[in-house]
Formats: C-alpha cells, sequence, structure tokens
C-alpha cells in the first residue's frame, strides 16, 4: 500500500526513531546476497558515512575498498558488472556525479553495465560542508546520461523497495540518498515501481510533485495547506528517469498550479523534467519550480539552510501560500 | 616595517596586538636554515594557538575535524609565520607565495591564521559555519581572504598549484606554490598525473607537504589502500623527496626554508611529513574515530589543559 503513514501513528514514531534510510543500504544488501543474489559492495573511504561497513562485516570477500579514489571505483564496478555480479557502489552524491561523471557515461551507461551508484549525502544536506560537498546538480546531470536510470527515495522504506526492484532492472541506476535522516513517510512495505509515481492526491488548485528528501516536508505542507481548507495534492516523483510523464499531464490536466519541490537547483533536474513534458503537451496549468536557485548554496547546518532555501515544511508552505494569494 | 633578505621582501608589523592573535614579527634571513630558540618558541606557540582556536571554532560548528588539524598544526605554523612570503593585511598581493590544501577538511585549523594575519576580521571567526559565514568546513577562495584556492573535493590540489606554478613561470614572478596533501589524499589518481606534469614541467617552485598522519576516514590508511613506498613513488615521479618530523617545528622550518631558497634545485619539492593524526590531545591520537568528532565540555576542558601543557602523550 503506497499510502503515507498517519504521523499520528504508533508505526510512524517507532520508524523515525530509527530514520533508517542509510542503514537501509547495508541491511537490504546483506538481504540480497542472502538470498543467492551475486551482490558486491564498494565504497571510497566513507563505509561509515554510508553505513556500507554494516555489509562489509557480513560479507567481507564481496566488499571493495577502493580508498579516495571515487573515478577508479565506478569504472572498477563497471568491470565487476562484466563478470555477472551486481556492484553497488556508494559515495557522496556531489563526487559521485560530478568527479565520476564520465565513468558513468562511458563504463557504466554506455557500456550498459547494471550498476547500481549510490550518491549518498546529496542535496545540501551536508550542510557546512559546502558547495564542494553540496551536490545540487546531481539529477540534472545523471538524467541527461542516455539509458541510466535515476532515482531519489524519499524514505528508508521506499529506498530498500526501489533497491529490491533493481535486481530486477536490466540498466544501470543512479539513487540519489540525503543524510540518511529522512523522516519515514511509507510502512515496511511500501511497493515500488521504476518510473510509477505515487500520486497522493491532486489538488484543484496546487498539485505539488515532490521528490527524494523533499517529499516528506512537502508532505506536511500539503496537509498544512489542506487543513487550511486549500485544494492541494501531491505526487510522489521518486524516479526522475523515466519520469512519470501520465502522472504529471494528470496533475497539470486538473490543477492550476504544478508546484515541484527538490532539493536541487530548479534547472535540469525535477523541475526541468516537468517542465519539458508540461510544455511539450501543452499543458494549461502554470509551473513553479521550487528548489535552489541558479548558485551555489550557503554554509550552515543543514536545518538552517531548508529553513533559508524554504525547503522545509514550513517553507513549502510558504511558497504554496504565496502563489494561492 | 619592512626587511629585505636576499631577493625575497618580506613586510611585518600591522594592527596592535589582539586579544589572543600576536601580530607577525617578520625579518628573517632566508639565507639562513637555522633557527634561533625565539623563533622556535614562536612557531610553537602558534601551533598551540592554532590547536586551541581549532577546538574553540568546533565548540561553534559542533562537528569538526579536530584531529586533521591538529596533524598538520605545526606544518600551518611554520608555513605562515615562516616560511611563506606573505604582507599582512594584503591578502592579494600578487607577489605573495601560494599555499592551497588537498585536505580542505582541515581548514578549521588555517582560518585563524588567516584572521591572525589581518586578512579578514577576527569576530568573523565567531560565526564560523553559521548561516551565510564565509567560514565553512572547507577554504573558500570566494568568500575568505587569503585563502588561495577553494577545495573539499580532495585530490584536486596539487594540480591547481601546478597551475598557479606554471603561471610563475610565465609571468617571470618568483613565489612559491605550497600544497599540502593528505596520505589518505594519496589515493586520487589526479595527484599523480599533477606529480607527473610537475616534474615534467620542472616546476623547482612548487614544494608538496604530505600530512603521513596515517589515517584516512576508514581507519589506517595501508588498510584501507596501502600506498607505501611513498617516497620511492615520489622520487619515481621525478619529485626531489625529503622526510621530516611533522611535529618538531625545527625538522619542519628548516626543511622549508632549505627548499624554498634552493635555487639549484630543478625538480619540484616534496615533503613527507611524518604525523601523528589528533596530535596533542592523547585520547584522539591516531584514533580513527576522532576524523570527525564534538568534544563535550568536559572532554574539551581535558583537550585544552593538554595542549596547554604541550603533552602529547
Ligand atoms: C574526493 C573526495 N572523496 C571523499 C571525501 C571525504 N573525505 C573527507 S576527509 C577524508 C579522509 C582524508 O584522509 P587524509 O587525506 O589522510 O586526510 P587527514 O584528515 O588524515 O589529514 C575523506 C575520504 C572528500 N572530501 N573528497
Ligand atoms: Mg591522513
Amino acid at each position: 500500500m503506497n499510502r503515507p503513514l498517519d504521523p499520528g501513528s504508533w508505526q510512524y514514531r517507532e520508524l523515525n526513531s530509527r530514520a533508517p534510510t542509510l542503514s537501509t543500504l547495508s541491511d537490504t544488501l546483506i538481504a540480497l546476497a542472502e538470498e543467492g543474489h551475486p551482490i558486491v559492495a564498494g565504497s571510497a573511504d566513507l563505509q561509515y558515512s554510508n553505513g556500507l561497513v554494516g555489509f562489509a562485516r557480513r560479507y567481507p570477500e564481496r566488499f571493495i575498498q577502493f580508498g579516495i579514489s571515487e573515478q577508479n571505483m565506478v569504472s572498477a564496478a563497471a568491470g565487476l558488472a562484466t563478470t555477472g555480479l551486481m556492484p553497488f557502489v556508494a559515495t557522496f552524491a556531489s563526487f559521485l556525479a560530478l568527479l565520476c561523471c564520465e565513468q558513468i557515461r562511458m563504463d557504466v551507461a554506455y557500456c550498459a553495465q547494471p550498476v547500481r551508484l549510490i550518491g549518498h549525502h546529496a542535496g545540501i544536506s551536508l550542510g557546512f560542508y559546502g558547495t564542494s560537498h553540496h551536490a545540487t546538480e546531481d539529477l540534472a546531470i545523471m538524467r541527461s546520461i542516455a539509458d541510466l536510470t535515476v532515482v531519489a527515495p524519499a524514505d528508508g522504506a521506499q529506498f530498500a523497495a526501489a533497491i529490491r526492484a533493481s535486481v530486477h532492472h536490466p540498466q544501470p541506476i543512479y539513487f540519489r540518498i540525503g543524510r540518511g535522516h529522512d523522516p519515514v513517510v511509507y510502512d515496511q512495505d511500501t511497493p515500488f515501481a521504476f518510473g510509477e509515481a505515487i500520486t497522493h492526491g491532486i489538488g484543484d488548485e496546487i498539485t505539488i510533485i515532490a521528490t527524494g528528501s523533499s517529499v516528506h516536508p512537502a508532505l506536511e505542507a500539503t496537509r498544512a495547506l489542506q487543513a487550511g481548507g486549500k485544494s492541494v495534492g501531491l505526487i510522489d516523483m521518486h524516479t526522475i528517469k523515466p519520469l512519470d510523464e501520465k502522472a504529471v499531464l494528470a496533475a497539470a490536466d486538473r490543477s492550476r498550479i504544478i508546484l515541484t519541490v527538490e532539493e536541487h537547483t530548479i534547472l535540469g533536474g525535477l523541475g526541468g523534467a516537468v517542465a519539458e513534458v508540461m510544455a511539450e503537451h501543452g499543458a494549461r496549468a502554470r509551473l513553479v519550480r521550487h528548489g535552489i536557485k541558479d548558485e551555489f548554496s550557503l554554509i550552515a547546518p543543514p536545518t538552517h539552510l531548508y529553513r533559508h532555501y524554504r525547503l522545509d515544511a514550513q517553507g513549502i508552505e510558504e511558497v504554496a501560500r504565496a502563489l494561492l494569494a | 616595517m619592512a626587511a629585505e633578505a636576499g631577493d625575497r621582501a618580506y613586510e611585518g608589523a600591522g594592527p596592535p596586538f589582539i586579544l589572543g592573535y600576536h601580530p607577525l614579527e617578520h625579518g628573517r634571513n632566508s639565507m639562513n636554515t637555522t633557527l634561533t630558540q625565539d623563533e622556535i618558541t614562536r612557531l610553537e606557540e602558534r601551533a598551540r594557538f592554532i590547536r586551541l582556536e581549532t577546538i574553540r571554532l568546533i565548540s561553534i560548528a559542533k562537528v569538526g575535524h579536530y584531529s586533521s588539524a591538529f596533524s598538520a598544526a605545526e606544518i600551518f605554523a611554520t608555513l605562515y609565520y615562516d616560511t611563506m612570503r606573505i604582507r599582512r593585511d594584503e591578502p592579494a598581493w600578487i607577489d605573495r607565495d601560494r599555499f592551497l590544501m588537498g585536505k580542505g577538511h582541515a581548514a578549521v585549523a588555517l582560518f585563524p591564521v588567516l584572521a591572525d594575519l589581518g586578512f579578514f576580521p577576527k569576530a568573523w571567526l565567531d560565526q564560523y559555519t553559521r548561516l551565510g559565514s564565509p567560514l565553512g568546513d572547507h577554504p573558500d577562495m570566494r568568500k575568505v581572504p587569503g585563502v588561495d584556492f577553494s577545495s573539499g573535493s580532495i585530490g584536486h590540489a596539487l594540480s591547481a598549484g601546478l597551475g598557479m606554478a606554471l603561471g610563475a613561470r610565465i609571468l617571470k614572478r618568483d613565489f612559491r606554490t605550497f600544497v599540502m596533501l593528505g596520505d589518505g589524499e594519496m589515493q586520487e589518481g589526479q595527484v599523480w598525473e599533477a606529480a607527473l606534469a610537475a616534474a615534467n614541467h620542472g616546476l623547482s617552485r612548487l614544494i608538496a607537504i604530505i600530512d603521513r598522519n596515517g589515517f584516512q576516514l576508514d581507519g589506517r590508511v595501508d588498510d584501507t589502500m596501502a600506498i607505501e613506498p611513498l617516497r620511492e613513488k615520489w622520487e619515481a615521479f621525478g619529485w626531489d623527496v625529503s622526510d621530516v618530523d611533522g611535529h618538531d617545528v625545527v625538522s619542519v622550518a628548516e626543511c622549508l626554508r632549505r627548499l624554498r631558497d634552493d635555487e639549484r634545485r630543478a625538480k619540484p619539492a616534496c615533503v613527507i611529513a611524518h604525523t601523528i593524526k589528533g596530535k596533542g590531545v592523547s585520547y584522539m591520537e591516531t584514533e580513527p574515530g576522532w576524523h570527525l568528532g564534538y568534544l563535550a565540555p568536559a572532554d574539551e576542558a581535558r583537550a585544552i589543559e593538554e595542549i596547554m601543557a604541550g603533552a602529547a602523550r
């Protein structure tokens, strides 16, 4: 069932106390390996940050420590994949998507190797680490590479479901994960299909289309606006590519405004993808892209940055209210 | 106050003494590689100052890279208070020696030094990592006067330093370019592309300093991705290699003075500084868990006490 969990429920509180997006990676890979899937995992000196240390302890012979050599890791993952293994390699999204861009394009996507790339601590979640560690362009870049599936799960449960689904997915995948502390949106058995957005309702006034770490705050904002009598809906666009065009057009057909929300530059990511679809189909709804404008994001603790860029629930609500005024 | 030293002019003096910050006293003889007792005392005191300020700044951020800063404290102190040709209050002086850090995550140790040199107001330090602050976990040349190049993504700095050294040669300027690298950083391929190029171009005014503290994020460097034999690698790449005790200011300063002034050397120079990650605070030393951390107030008091006592162990 794809309904978001009720914040008043014990399940929600219980699951949130574990905030499991990142530990999910290691746990799910261990489970898949135990089921007999040929999983191998690689990390570039960040095994504690991405939690792969758990997998490394359970399957030391299936874990490859690459040291601080991300490009080497990505090309090696492509090589590993040619042997029939299923490599999952993880590092900060900024390094994976930007530093290793050409290795991803040539060795992974162009060579059609089913490598699973996990870009974690994406967006501005690394706060005062600053621009070098912020990934606000990764969706745009990854999305432009042919044959690469691009996914930004909203929480741990969806991430786990996506990893499981990836076992039967023939193409390479870029997974975009935040800090690993995302509040829970879905229950543990949430279904997942690449390219099939989850529509939590379409609003007459606004439908918000959010992805990844922005889904939870967008959901809270949606609830607050609905409580205030506004007709607002929400789509969880977990797959940025292939984009669920039908879901976008269904919303654009009924809503006055489509508001995309992403922890990413408004250029070329979710907002860009939705704009392309709407423009090409002559959708009549107005599109507003909310995210980081064309600038290098500031330095601050993450929560301060979310507040500043209005990417927290309150900020998204403010943006929506201003549009309704 | 300006002092001439060989063909290298040094400028000193500057604003009045401000709490905890000592004004620079320049006036070195660059031909002399031997340190006086006063110089030794001062550099040791500056290294202590760097460690104490690192603790203070991280207490504002509530998480930071203490141990990466501590292993390099004597190197920072030596570069900025002895080796490098810089002008107080003039961070953009065109003939300044350049400094880049591949291990940008130790910038918390650099910022107090730059403030001390009058490059930006000391009050900025109090806003370390706060919203809109120029000072974050990594150095940003667009925001921080005195930062010669931005970093944070490990592995680029030697190439950027290579470019500066090439630029100096083309423009016939005699500034030196110093690049601090982590030992884990040796695992990035780009470092070796730069190493090849610098030797190929005979950039003797490019000096790399490797903070060989033995640890990186996931643990010991040599358990993570072995890099030894390091000296032989750099020699094979065509560099002049020196080993120093990175916590002995005499060892560091004399080596850097020599490399800075030796005009006969045709090769770029690499200094392997043998250091201890977390040096100065016993419970951080060689404890990989401290790569990123936060000192609770009681531990902070203990750390400060140990640093003041100058007691490493
Ligand atoms: C390209 C890149 N990959 C990964 C990181 C994350 N990271 C930050 S510090 C660090 C370890 C650095 O080790 P070392 O170079 O030995 O520096 P030390 O802190 O020990 O001086 C890593 C992997 C990074 N900043 N840049
Ligand atoms: Mg190290």
